[in-house]
């Protein structure tokens, strides 16, 4: 067995030994249906899909993804066991992809949980089940960034708590990057070209294009590369302590 | 086979370990000796590649731990300081783990359990999270991990720290049975252990390497190394007569039980000569003792900057 495989199997066991995975699983699927039917006005839109579902995601994943990812690097440093794993025969980018794909399938784990929701639309309606496909798949590359965020953070410190504040700090930056009134608020001082380029950033125009229904080659690249980016600085983040 | 070749590593204006160049072949047990923030563990952690030297290298078995850290890393096995591991795991799924990390499968991987788990006498707490074990049983845990791929090479940070003498003698027997075809390399403070492990020693102060010898050696460099210890009732005015003794360089008493020692001049043999002085006087001796040298007073010597033993060595 490969030793991204070892690690994931562990991480994703580690989850399951403490309280970890059933508080988050509960919260999220809690969280999920109260903002859904209450906050989201699920019933009285009158309409048969999910978009008030998708569009909590964002803040759903904002509190709830550092709370996984926090301890992902800084608990392994603290407690020693940091020299340990990277004393065994892996690289560091096998390390980080064990962790993240631990995090994240775990986080897929908790959308196919929400399965009620989509049971529930189907029994009241008939909505495009193609646009909600892409809309929880869009939410899962969307978790995916989140997590690779957190990931990276995590290896920047000892300290589980510096490391949720950091995470959700960047994710609420970058969820906000992108809002009309953010972009206003800057209109004015920034050239236009700027304003754009940073309006692209945003996470939240991107996976709203996706959880439309809209499948657009350059969302989907958005959310690798954003992904891939953030793991590529963790590893070099981790490379870096070497030598500190 | 472990070689460095000049490994630096500084922090900031600290120089941890300096210019540290040692080799240790299959068969070797070199014991890094030295006292507490000497740059023992900043060594080990080098040669294990957990952290990258300012400057030199090192070698595992021929493999460059900068240039292929993975072949490196497959030939060691590698106990940290404190003994690190996952505390949320049993002792079952954590050296399941450390197999799978290691590539190990299927019959070779059973194979190997089974015999660390009999050698380190952990069956009882398989099914025990590892938080809840003794640290005692953790440092055993932690040497299971290191050996479980059967390595050509091993490096044990303070191996026995936090065990009990059985628990201590139970893996000095390990290492020693382990020692016949490999490679191993230990970091202590206690000096018991080198006399009992080690047939090599290196003591390093400050970050450098002061001294490289066998522990027999080491020994000879004592003020102590010849001289012969006896404890006799009475016998005050002998001391006298014992000073005149050509092959007696000096004579002390321990103000708190009256033990003579008897300290010879360079080269010479001062045993025959004290036990005939006495028999001839009469004095009845319950036990007379030719001191080997201590390792102690040598330790403190070359790591307090001493020189006092050179001219005996």
């Amino acid at each position: 067995m490969s030793p991204v495989n070892a690690v994931l199997r562990r991480e994703l066991r580690s989850y399951f030994v403490t309280p970890v995975a059933y508080v988050f699983l509960v919260i999220f699927l809690v969280l999920a249906g109260i903002l859904t039917f209450y906050a989201g006005d699920f019933y009285e839109r009158g309409q048969a899909d999910l978009q008030p579902f998708f569009t909590m995601h964002p803040w759903l994943y904002l509190i709830l993804v550092p709370a996984i990812t926090m301890r992902m690097w800084a608990e392994e440093a603290k407690g020693g066991t940091l020299e340990l794993l990277l004393t065994l025969p892996l690289t560091l980018w096998q390390a980080m992809l064990g962790k993240f794909l631990a995090a994240w399938l775990f986080i897929g784990l908790a959308l196919l949980l929400t399965f009620p929701i989509w049971i529930t639309v189907n029994y009241l309606g008939s909505p495009d089940n193609g646009v909600i496909l892409a809309g929880y798949l869009g939410s899962w590359l969307m978790a995916g960034s989140f997590v690779a965020i957190g990931a990276c953070l995590s290896a920047l410190t000892r300290s589980q708590v510096v490391a949720f504040i950091l995470t959700a700090l960047v994710c609420v930056l970058l969820i906000l990057v992108g809002q009309p009134q953010v972009l206003d608020f800057f209109s004015g001082t920034l050239p236009r070209k700027l304003i754009n380029a940073v309006a692209h950033l945003s996470m939240l125009r991107h996976f709203e294009a996706i959880a439309r229904g809209v499948l657009d080659v350059r969302d989907l690249v958005y959310f690798l590369l954003s992904t891939l980016g953030w793991l590529a600085a963790g590893v070099l983040l981790l490379d870096l302590k070497r030598t500190r | 086979m472990i070689e460095t070749d000049q490994l630096t590593r500084r922090y900031g204006n600290l120089t941890a370990v300096d210019a540290l160049s040692i080799r240790v072949e299959p068969g070797q047990v070199l014991g890094l000796l030295g006292p507490n923030g000497a740059g023992k563990s900043t060594a080990m952690r080098m040669i294990a590649g957990f952290l990258l030297p300012s400057s030199g290298t090192a070698r595992v078995c021929g493999h460059d731990i900068g240039r292929e850290p993975l072949q490196a890393k497959r030939a060691l096995g590698y106990l940290p300081e404190g003994a690190p591991s996952y505390g949320e795991m049993t002792v079952r799924e954590f050296l399941q783990f450390i197999a799978r990390m290691r590539g190990l499968s299927g019959e070779a991987a059973y194979r190997r359990f089974d015999a660390v788990v009999q050698q380190l006498q952990l069956e009882e707490v398989l099914g025990l999270c590892i938080d809840t074990l003794s640290k005692g049983l953790r440092r055993r845990v932690g040497l299971a991990q290191a050996i479980l791929h059967d390595p050509p090479v091993l490096m044990l940070d303070e191996p026995t720290d936090g065990l009990d003498p059985n628990q201590k003698h139970a893996v000095r027997q390990l290492i020693d049975v382990m020692a016949r075809d490999r490679t191993i390399l230990i970091s202590t403070h206690l000096l018991e252990e080198v006399h009992a492990l080690c047939n090599r020693v290196a003591i390093i102060a400050r970050g450098k390497l002061l001294a490289d010898a066998t522990p027999a050696e080491l020994e000879a460099r004592s003020r102590y190394h010849g001289a012969v210890s006896f404890s006799a009732p009475g016998s005050g005015m002998s001391q006298e007569m014992l000073g005149r003794l050509p092959q007696v360089a000096a004579i002390e008493v321990d103000p708190l039980d009256g033990r003579i020692t008897v300290f010879p001049k360079p080269g010479a043999r001062v045993l025959e000569p004290v036990e005939t002085l006495l028999r001839e006087q009469g004095l009845e001796v319950s036990e007379i003792q030719l001191e080997r040298g201590r390792l102690d007073e040598v330790f403190r010597q070359i790591t307090t900057g001493g020189d006092v033993a050179e001219g005996r060595a």
